[in-house]
């Protein structure tokens, strides 16, 4: 299993088309992906789960990969909350 | 009778209410075969996809690309699993017909959303209704021809869902008035944008009993009357008037040449980022075009355009301005805008990375293709060229050289072009603002690009928002650096205009004109406004 842990710099936080985009994501990968913070954890392929965690500017996120393809899906999540949040 | 409710939207508006009941409950309803329901289902959510896709074609045409995006995060959601799951756990175990499936789960997530402790996710239970309420309509077999109207009208409901919004013809509906909803939401923001009047949060107030009567609404203080009386009608046409007056005011100054009460003239022009936008700026009376941001061709295309491509681009620009100077920026990628086919190596630091001007002067094939497309159609209009991210001579010198290979070519393939074309240069690093005064021996103008040169001048990443409080744009290092090279430009005989954000920037106006830049490039919609701060000033 894999953890990444991001602080958010995005002033907008997880808003919706960021977690479009993490769904979109997780969807492509067979790894279990999580994200979430220290207090709750919603699946990474679900577009409404992820935007009702409110994850704002500051926040720590922590995201966790498990499964046959975690190494690279760890990869693209990692660089798509450095690129987009 | 006089309502309070919060405004929404700027305007006044005066017209007979038009009340969207809302659809009425779906009963509970067992079905005896939920594989059929599954099915019905499956086909509804099929059919909303393909409607979604349309709208997100047709929305990016009437209400711009940011907005569309709103119908693309509604494509999301019918994918979410969560909603699917809810939706298809109701038909299989409780075995209820399809409509109320899709009812109920809309009301969890509604709810769910409503209760967020934050006002962005709140709002977004609109989009879930959104795309529940287009499932019903579906389902149910409703056609949405209550929006559809022959006769002005201001629409009223308890809330009003983005896509029912996006789809409003402006010049039949006047107004909008909703008992519930958010200054914040998408409906309020494509009320702006359409400059729809709009009033929200009326309650208990509106009711289905308005329907039919007349209204009168103030969007900017948020007061509705219903049956206003003569007095209250008068009051309401006066301060349409005076709205009218507002607006026919800078209408007035349109043909009418930009220059202070004390005679200095100053060329106004407006900044564009692709080929319609060149009406647009026409339409606002802009001189020119003072930025033609010219990598939408690149960032839109898959693959690097064609010479044919870009002609048609820039000629049509050319045409639009009908003999307005068009400065056309050639290629600007890189750092933040990315076009996967460049191929470009990921860089620690692409700020200061291979952009622009660098791209252009590594791959001079790519840079060759852009110029000639240009030249060849500046023979159909009044064109530059401006090279973006300018820090040495070298560059410059290169740059044109380049170019002055192009011309030859096209001089013997007998193509027409304008020999006397203008190449001038973007002064956006503090590099190029201090060497300009060599710099202008050689280019024929300069365009400051305030924001790069900001970022570069303070050592600010302008993309980072938490150092706000470090980003200055009135810094006096970057006013000192903009006089230099306005300076610099005069005494070599050349012009300097600023085409950054910084130009339409009222507190700097006045320091603008004091040290005699010659140019402003903005916003076409912001043109006429500016000429009026600049008929209205005294130096």
């Amino acid at each position: 299993m894999k953890t990444i842990s991001y602080i958010i710099t995005d002033e907008l936080g997880i808003h919706a088309r960021p977690a479009g985009m993490i769904a979109k994501l997780a969807k492509g990968y067979k790894s279990e992906i999580k994200i979430g913070t220290s207090n709750k954890m919603a699946d990474a392929s679900r577009v409404i789960g992820i935007m009702s965690l409110c994850m704002k500017q500051g926040d720590e996120i922590i995201v966790t990969v498990d499964g046959e393809d975690e190494g690279e899906a760890a990869e693209a999540i990692s660089a798509l909350l450095k690129d987009n949040l | 009778m006089k309502i309070q409710g919060k405004s929404a939207s700027g305007g006044i508006a005066v017209a007979r209410v038009r009340y969207v009941a809302k659809r009425e409950p779906i009963k509970k309803l067992i079905v005896s075969d939920p594989d059929k329901e599954i099915q019905r289902f499956d086909i509804a959510r099929n059919q909303a996809a393909d409607q979604l896709a349309q709208l997100v074609i047709s929305t990016r045409a009437t209400l711009g690309e940011e907005n569309s995006k709103l119908f693309e995060i509604h494509q999301m959601m019918l994918e979410d699993l969560d909603y699917l799951d809810a939706i298809t756990s109701k038909l299989q175990e409780e075995k209820v017909c399809a409509e109320y499936a899709v009812q109920e789960t809309a009301e969890e997530f509604v709810s769910m959303f409503a209760q967020l402790n934050d006002d962005y996710m709140k709002a977004r239970a609109a989009d879930i209704r959104d795309i529940s309420e287009r499932l019903l309509d579906i389902l149910t077999d409703r056609i949405s021809h209550v929006f559809d109207t022959n006769e002005p009208v201001i629409m009223a409901a308890e809330d009003f869902v983005p896509s029912q919004t996006a789809r409003f013809d402006r010049s039949k509906v006047l107004g909008l008035i909703t008992k519930g909803g958010s200054e914040n939401s998408h409906t309020a923001i494509f009320a702006r944008t359409m400059g729809i009047p709009a009033v929200i949060g009326l309650k208990e107030s509106l009711t289905e009993v308005w329907d039919g009567q007349l209204a009168a609404v103030d969007g900017s203080t948020g007061e509705v009357i219903l049956n206003p009386d003569e007095q209250e009608t008068a009051e309401f046409q006066k301060r349409k008037q005076k709205e009218l007056f507002q607006k026919n005011e800078l209408e007035t100054l349109r043909g009418k040449p930009t220059i202070t009460k004390n005679g200095k003239t100053i060329k106004l022009y407006a900044n564009i980022g692709c080929v319609a936008d060149a009406a647009v700026a026409m339409e606002n009376d802009a001189e020119g075009i003072g930025l033609f941001r010219s990598e939408f061709l690149y960032l839109e295309s898959q693959d690097y355009p064609t010479e044919e491509v870009q002609f048609k681009a820039y000629k049509a620009v050319a045409e639009t301005l009908a003999g307005r100077p068009v400065i056309i920026r050639t290629l600007d990628i890189g750092a933040d805008k990315q076009a996967a086919y460049f191929d470009l190596e990921e860089e620690e630091n692409p700020a200061m990375g291979m952009r622009a001007i660098r791209i252009c002067l590594t791959r001079p094939e790519v840079f060759k293709t852009q110029l000639r497309a240009i030249y060849r159609a500046s023979a159909y209009g009044r064109l530059m060229i401006m090279f973006p991210m300018i820090t040495s001579l070298w560059e410059l010198r290169k740059g044109k050289s380049i170019a002055s290979q192009v011309r030859e070519e096209l001089r013997q393939e007998g193509i027409a072009y304008d020999s006397d074309l203008p190449i001038g240069i973007m002064i956006e690093t503090p590099a190029a603002a201090v060497i300009s005064d060599l710099l202008a021996q050689e280019a024929d103008f300069f365009s400051l690009g305030t924001n790069d040169l900001t970022q570069y001048t303070l050592a600010v990443d302008r993309q980072n928002h938490s150092l706000e409080q470090f980003c200055d744009t009135h810094h006096d290092a970057v006013l000192r650096l903009i006089r230099i090279t306005v300076e610099n430009a005069h005494k070599n005989g050349i012009w300097a205009g600023i085409c950054g954000e910084l130009a339409a920037d009222s507190e700097l106006l006045k320091f603008f004109l004091e040290i005699g830049v010659d140019e402003l490039s903005v916003a076409p919609s912001q043109v006429l406004g500016l000429r009026k701060k600049i008929v209205e000033l005294n130096l």
